[in-house]
C-alpha cells in the first residue's frame, strides 16, 4: 500500500501486532547499504552482499516460517544518496533492517533515518565513535570496530615506540575527524604532541601537497586519518616524496586486508595496525574464509567488514526468532540480552550504547619474506581484551545511558 | 636565510614544484581549449574526459598490450584525438549555425557519457599506473626533494606549449588557421579546405588534451572522473588569460599553476579557491582578461 | 538563447487559455497523485521544478544561460538546514533565511557575470559556484562531507507539525503554486516583454533605450532568489543539506530538466523535472547509468529535440505552453 492513509494503517498494525508473534509485511528483508563502486568497494562492497547471502543461506533462507530476502544499494558515500535510499526501502519495500554502511557521515544519516523509522541498524563498515556516543541509537549496533578502539591501539602502540610527536593528515568527513580526535586523545594520554593537521576532501588522488606539510612539520609520526583508498595512494605518494626515508614513520589508523593486498607487502610491511578479527586467526576463521573466497569474484579472503556482515546478519536472525518477531523493539532488545559466539567473536555481547563488546587485535604486515602463501599478510602482536579496547561507557554521552 | 624567514626550504619549493606541475596541466588544457575556441567558437566541455580518456589509453596499453609510457604518449593523443574528430564530424558540425551556447550543451552531454561509462566499467576510485622506470627515482638536491618524474613533466609540457604556439603564431599552416579563425568564407574563397582544417584543429586540441592525460596518470592515478573538476579550474583560466592568444594562455596557465602552490603553503585551506577569487578580481579590473584582445 | 521558441506562438498571447487549461492539469495532478505515488518522491519533483522554473527564466526569458546555478540551490539548502537546526526558527523563517542568502549570492554573482557575454557568462557563473562549492567543502557549518543532517521539519508557523508527511506535502505544494506563478507573472510582464526583446536582439533593445545590463542584473537575482526557494524547501523535505546540492552536477541537472522539459516555456521546467527525477528514481538500483543516461539525452535534445517535450507539443498544437 502506497498511499500517506495505507502507510499510518500500516503503523497502527505494527503496533497492534508487537503483541503477538509475526513477520510484518510477511518477508525478513535485509537491505545491504554500502559503497559499491569508489573508495571503499574493496573494502565492504559486493563482498558484504555475499556475506549476508551465505549468512541466509547457512541460517535456512527462513525464519518463522517466513522467506528471508537480500537486496543491496551502492550509497556512493553521500549521506543524502543513502538516507533516501534507506527511506525508500523501508516506507516502499518492507525492509526491516539496514547493513554494512561504511563512510561514517551516511552512517550517521542512516542512523537518523532507523532511529525515527524503527528498523535495526546493524553497522560493521563505519568507524566512527560518535554511533554509540552522541548519536546513539537503541536500534543501531556497533558490531566490529570503532575510531577509540583503533586510535588506542594503534596510536598507544606507535607511542610507546618512541613516536611521541604526530601530524595528521585527515580524511575530511565524519569518521576522519572522529579518527583524528580520538587518536589525539590516545597520544596526548600516553605522553605525546600533536604538532598540526591537514583536512583533505574524500577520495583524493594526488597527496603531495599534503604529504610535504606533514614533512615540513618535522612530526615523528605522521597519522594517516583516512582509509581504503586514500591510505593506499597516501602511503605510495609518501615513498615517491623521500618521506619514510628522511625518518619520518607512517602511521596507517585504519587498514584493511584489502589494502595490503593493493600496495603490496614490500610498501606496507611493517605497518602495525589494529583490526577486529584475521581471516587466519584459526580454524573456524579460516574454514568460512574459505567458503568465502570460493564465491568471492576477485577471490580475496573476506575483510573483518564482510565477515561482520556475516555473523550480525546471522545473529539478528538468531534474534529474531528468539524474539518471535521481526519488529526492531523486540528484536534489539532480544539481542541485548544474548551473547555473541562464533568464528568472529567469543564470549561477546552488546553494551546499553549498541556497541558490541569484543576482543580486538594488534597486528604487524609481515614482510615479503616472512610470507608464506597467498594473503597471509599479518603477524598478531598481543590481543586487546573487550573493555580495554572501547570506550568506557560512561565517556561517550549516549543519552540512552542510565549514569 | 629562509630558515629566519620561518619559511621552510623544502616545504616551499616542494608545494612550487607541485604548482609548477598543476601548472603544465592547466598551460596544456587551457591551450587545448583556446585552440578548438578560436577555430570553433565551441567551448569543449568535453576537453575533460578527454583528458581522462588519454590517462586510461596509457593504463590499458600497458594492462592489455603491454605496451608502456613511451608508446602511449604517441599512441593515445593519436587515438583520442581520433576520437575527437568523430565527434566533430557526427555532432558538432551541426550546431555550428546555432547559439555557441548549445555547443557547450552538447559537449557536456557527451562528457558525461564518457565519464559515466568509464566510472561504470572501473568504479570512481583510482588505478595505479607507474612511471616508466627510466623517469622514476627521486633526486636529493637539498633543499628538497625532487622525484624525477614530475621534473619531466615540467619540461615536456613547456616543450609542446612553446612548439604549439611556435606552428600557430609563426608557420604558414598556422597563419591558415588564424586567418580561417577571423574570415572563414575568405579563406575558403582561396581553396583552402576549411572544414578539414576546422576538423583537424578539434583533433589537434583533444589530441593535446589527451597527452596532458597520459603525463597525468603516474601522478594523479588514472580515475573516470579526474577531468571533471579540473575542466572548471582550466575554465577560470581561460577566463583570466584571455581567450585572445596562445602565449596568454600558456603564461596563464603555468603562472596560476604557481600561484596555487603558493597559496598551498602559507594557507592551505584557500588553495583550491584562490584560481576563482583571482578569477573575480580579474574580471572586476580587466574584463577581458589578461591577455584578451576580444570582450 | 535566441530562436529556441517559435516567435510565431510567443505572439499568440491571446491563446492564454492553455495556459490555464495546463495549469488547472497540473495542480489536479499534484493534488491527485500521492494517492498512488510515493509522497517523498513528488516532494522531490516540486522542489525540482521550481528550480527548474527559476533557471527556465533566466535561459529562455533572458537568454542567459547560468552554469553554476546549484550554487544557490546548495547554499539556500544549506543556511535554512543551519538555522532550522541550530537557530531552532520555524520553517518558513528558514526558508526565508535561505532565500535571503541566495538572493545576495545572485546580486553579487550577476554583478560579476553580466560583465561578459554567451560562453563567457556561462564559464563564469560556472567558475563561481565551483569556487563556492570549495568554500561548502571547507566551511565548518556546512560539515563538509556529512552535511547538514537531521534538519528538524519543525512546526510551520508555530502551528502546524511539518513531521506529518500530509501536512508537509501541501506545504511544499504551496510552496511550489507560489513561486510558479510569480514566475508566471513576470513572464507575463512588461518586464518580461524586455528580458525577451533582450533575448532575441540585444544590441536593437539597446539602440531601443533599454538598460540591458539591468534587465539581466533583475533577472538573474529573481531567478536565484526563487532557485534559493527551491533549495531551502528541499532541506526540509529531506532534512538534509549536502555537497551534492552545490556540486556542478546539480548545475548540469537543472539544465537537462529544462531542456528536456522545453527552454522558454511555461510548463516545460516541471515536465522536465518530473521525467529526469523519476528516471533517476527508476535507475537508482542501476545506480552508475544515471549519468550515461543524463548524457545521452542532453545530445539528442541538443540535436534533434531542441524544443523539449513541451515545446515540441506546443509547437504541433500551436499553442503556447
Amino acid at each position: 500500500m502506497k498511499n500517506l492513509f495505507g502507510l499510518t494503517m500500516l503503523a497502527g498494525l505494527f503496533a497492534a501486532g508487537a503483541a503477538h508473534a509475526q513477520i510484518s509485511d510477511g518477508v525478513v528483508k535485509i537491505g545491504v547499504l554500502n559503497d559499491m563502486s569508489s573508495l571503499y568497494a574493496d573494502i565492504g562492497g559486493r563482498g558484504s552482499v555475499l556475506a549476508a547471502e551465505m549468512a541466509v543461506e547457512e541460517f535456512g533462507g527462513k525464519v518463522l516460517d517466513q522467506p528471508i530476502q537480500v537486496i543491496s544499494g551502492d550509497h556512493q558515500n553521500k549521506p543524502d544518496i543513502g538516507a533516501g535510499l534507506a527511506r525508500k526501502w523501508i516506507d516502499t519495500e518492507r525492509v526491516d533492517t539496514i547493513v554494512d554502511v561504511p563512510t561514517s557521515s551516511v552512517a550517521l544519516a542512516i542512523q537518523e533515518v532507523t532511529r525515527e523509522k524503527k528498523r535495526v541498524f546493524l553497522m560493521s563498515g563505519p568507524a566512527s565513535s560518535d554511533l554509540t556516543g552522541k548519536a546513539c541509537s537503541p536500534y543501531g549496533f556497533q558490531w566490529t570496530y570503532d575510531t577509540y578502539a583503533l586510535a588506542h591501539g594503534t596510536g598507544g602502540a606507535m607511542v610507546k615506540q618512541g613516536g611521541d610527536t604526530w601530524f595528521f593528515i585527515t580524511a575530511d568527513y565524519a569518521f576522519g575527524h572522529a579518527l583524528e580526535r580520538d587518536t589525539s586523545d590516545a597520544v596526548k594520554a600516553a605522553g605525546g604532541k600533536v604538532l598540526g593537521s591537514v583536512k583533505v576532501p574524500l577520495n583524493t588522488q594526488d597527496f603531495s601537497s599534503f604529504l610535504l606539510q606533514a614533512q615540513a612539520s618535522k612530526a615523528k609520526v605522521i597519522g594517516l586519518a583516512n582509509a581504503g583508498g586514500d591510505t593506499i595512494n597516501s602511503i605510495k605518494q609518501a615513498a615517491e616524496f623521500g618521506i619514510v626515508a628522511g625518518g619520518q614513520k607512517l602511521a596507517g589508523l585504519l587498514v584493511f586486508l584489502t589494502d595490503v593486498d593493493s600496495l603490496g607487502l614490500k610498501s606496507a610491511q611493517g605497518l602495525t595496525i589494529t583490526s577486529a578479527w584475521y581471516w587466519d586467526k584459526d580454524d573456524a576463521s579460516r574454514a568460512f574464509a574459505k567458503r568465502f573466497m570460493a564465491r568471492n569474484p576477485n577471490g580475496r579472503p573476506p575483510t573483518y567488514t564482510q565477515a561482520g556482515v556475516y555473523t550480525e546478519v546471522l545473529f539478528y536472525l538468531n534474534a529474531i526468532k528468539a524474539a518471535g518477531t521481526d519488529a526492531a523493539d523486540r528484536v534489539s532488545a532480544k539481542m541485548r540480552t544474548m551473547k555473541i559466539n562464533d568464528f568472529m567473536t567469543k564470549d561477546g555481547w552488546i553494551r546499553e550504547d549498541g556497541r558490541i563488546m569484543r576482543d580486538m587485535y594488534l597486528e604487524e604486515v609481515k614482510s615479503p619474506q616472512d610470507s608464506k602463501y597467498p594473503y597471509d599478510y599479518f603477524k598478531v602482536l598481543a590481543t586487546i581484551p573487550a573493555e580495554q579496547a572501547f570506550r568506557p561507557l560512561k565517556d561517550g554521552g549516549c543519552p540512552l545511558v542510565k549514569n | 636565510m629562509l630558515e629566519a624567514l620561518g619559511i621552510s626550504a623544502p616545504a616551499l619549493f616542494g608545494q612550487l614544484l607541485i604548482g609548477l606541475i598543476n601548472g603544465s596541466f592547466y598551460a596544456l588544457l587551457s591551450l587545448g581549449l583556446a585552440v578548438i575556441f578560436g577555430m570553433l567558437n565551441i567551448i569543449n566541455f568535453t576537453h575533460g574526459a578527454q583528458y581522462m580518456m588519454g590517462a586510461f589509453g596509457a593504463y590499458l596499453l600497458l594492462e592489455h598490450l603491454h605496451l608502456g609510457y613511451w608508446w602511449a604518449l604517441i599512441i593515445a593523443p593519436i587515438v583520442v584525438g581520433l576520437t575527437g574528430v568523430i565527434i566533430e564530424r557526427l555532432f558538432l558540425k551541426q550546431l555550428y549555425q546555432l547559439d555557441h551556447l548549445y555547443g557547450l550543451l552538447l559537449t557536456f552531454g557527451i562528457a558525461l557519457i564518457i565519464q559515466g561509462l568509464f566510472r561504470n566499467y572501473y568504479g570512481s576510485s583510482g588505478l595505479p599506473y607507474r612511471a616508466p622506470a627510466e623517469l622514476q627515482g627521486v633526486r636529493n638536491l637539498g633543499f628538497m626533494f625532487l622525484p624525477n618524474y614530475r621534473a619531466w613533466v615540467i619540461v615536456v609540457s613547456l616543450v609542446v606549449c612553446l612548439t604549439t604556439w611556435f606552428v600557430i603564431e609563426r608557420t604558414r599552416l598556422g597563419s591558415y588557421l588564424r586567418a580561417a579563425t577571423e574570415n572563414p568564407s575568405l579563406v575558403r574563397a582561396f581553396g583552402i579546405n576549411v572544414p578539414r582544417m576546422i576538423t583537424l584543429t578539434y583533433g589537434f586540441g583533444v589530441g593535446l588534451a589527451a597527452f596532458a592525460g597520459v603525463m597525468a596518470a603516474p601522478i594523479y592515478n588514472v580515475s573516470p572522473l579526474m577531468g571533471a573538476d579540473l575542466i572548471i579550474v582550466v575554465f577560470a583560466v581561460v577566463v583570466i588569460g584571455g581567450m585572445g592568444s596562445i602565449m596568454g594562455a600558456i603564461i596563464t596557465g603555468f603562472g596560476l599553476g604557481v600561484v596555487e602552490g603558493l597559496t598551498k603553503y602559507f594557507k592551505p585551506e584557500a588553495s583550491d579557491t584562490v584560481i576563482f577569487v583571482i578569477m573575480v578580481i580579474v574580471l572586476l579590473v580587466r574584463p577581458a582578461g589578461l591577455f584578451g584582445r576580444r570582450v | 538563447m535566441e530562436h529556441v521558441v517559435d516567435p510565431l506562438i510567443a505572439v499568440k498571447r491571446g491563446a492564454r487559455w492553455s495556459e490555464a487549461a495546463a495549469f488547472a492539469v497540473m495542480v489536479a495532478f499534484f493534488l491527485v497523485a500521492p494517492a498512488m505515488v510515493y509522497p517523498v518522491f513528488l516532494m522531490k519533483v516540486l522542489c525540482f521544478a521550481l528550480f527548474a522554473c527559476a533557471f527556465n527564466l533566466l535561459i529562455g526569458y533572458a537568454g542567459l544561460l547560468s552554469f553554476g546555478h546549484a550554487l544557490y540551490f546548495g547554499w539556500a539548502a544549506y543556511v535554512c538546514a543551519y538555522a532550522a537546526k541550530s537557530w531552532h526558527l520555524t520553517p518558513e523563517i528558514a526558508i526565508l533565511t535561505g532565500t535571503a542568502l541566495a538572493a545576495g549570492l545572485g546580486l553579487v554573482a550577476g554583478a560579476l557575470a553580466i560583465r561578459r557575454q554567451g560562453i563567457y557568462f556561462a564559464m563564469i557563473t560556472l567558475a563561481l559556484a565551483q569556487m563556492m562549492y570549495f568554500f561548502a567543502v571547507e566551511a565548518p557549518f556546512t560539515g563538509g562531507e556529512d552535511g547538514i543532517q537531521a534538519v528538524p521539519r519543525g512546526y510551520l508557523f508555530g502551528v502546524f507539525d511539518l513531521g506529518q508527511q500530509a501536512t508537509m506535502y501541501i506545504f511544499v505544494l504551496a510552496v511550489f503554486l507560489a513561486g510558479f506563478l510569480v514566475i508566471y507573472r513576470i513572464i507575463h510582464s512588461p518586464f518580461g516583454e524586455v528580458l525577451k526583446a533582450i533575448r532575441e536582439n540585444e544590441p536593437r533593445a539597446i539602440s531601443l533605450g533599454y538598460k540591458t545590463d539591468r534587465y539581466k542584473l533583475v533577472a538573474f537575482v529573481l531567478s536565484t532568489t526563487l532557485a534559493g526557494v527551491a533549495g531551502a524547501t528541499k532541506a526540509l523535505v529531506f532534512q538534509l543539506a549536502s555537497l551534492t546540492d552545490v556540486h556542478w552536477s546539480m548545475s548540469g541537472e537543472v539544465v537537462l530538466m529544462t531542456l528536456v522539459g522545453g527552454l522558454g516555456t511555461v510548463f516545460g521546467p516541471v515536465v522536465g523535472a518530473f521525467i529526469i527525477v523519476a528516471m533517476e528514481n527508476y535507475l537508482a538500483e542501476f545506480g552508475q547509468w544515471v549519468t550515461v543516461i543524463q548524457g545521452v539525452v542532453f545530445v539528442t535534445c541538443v540535436l534533434l529535440f531542441r524544443r523539449g517535450v513541451v515545446g515540441e507539443l506546443a509547437n504541433a498544437l500551436k499553442i503556447p505552453l
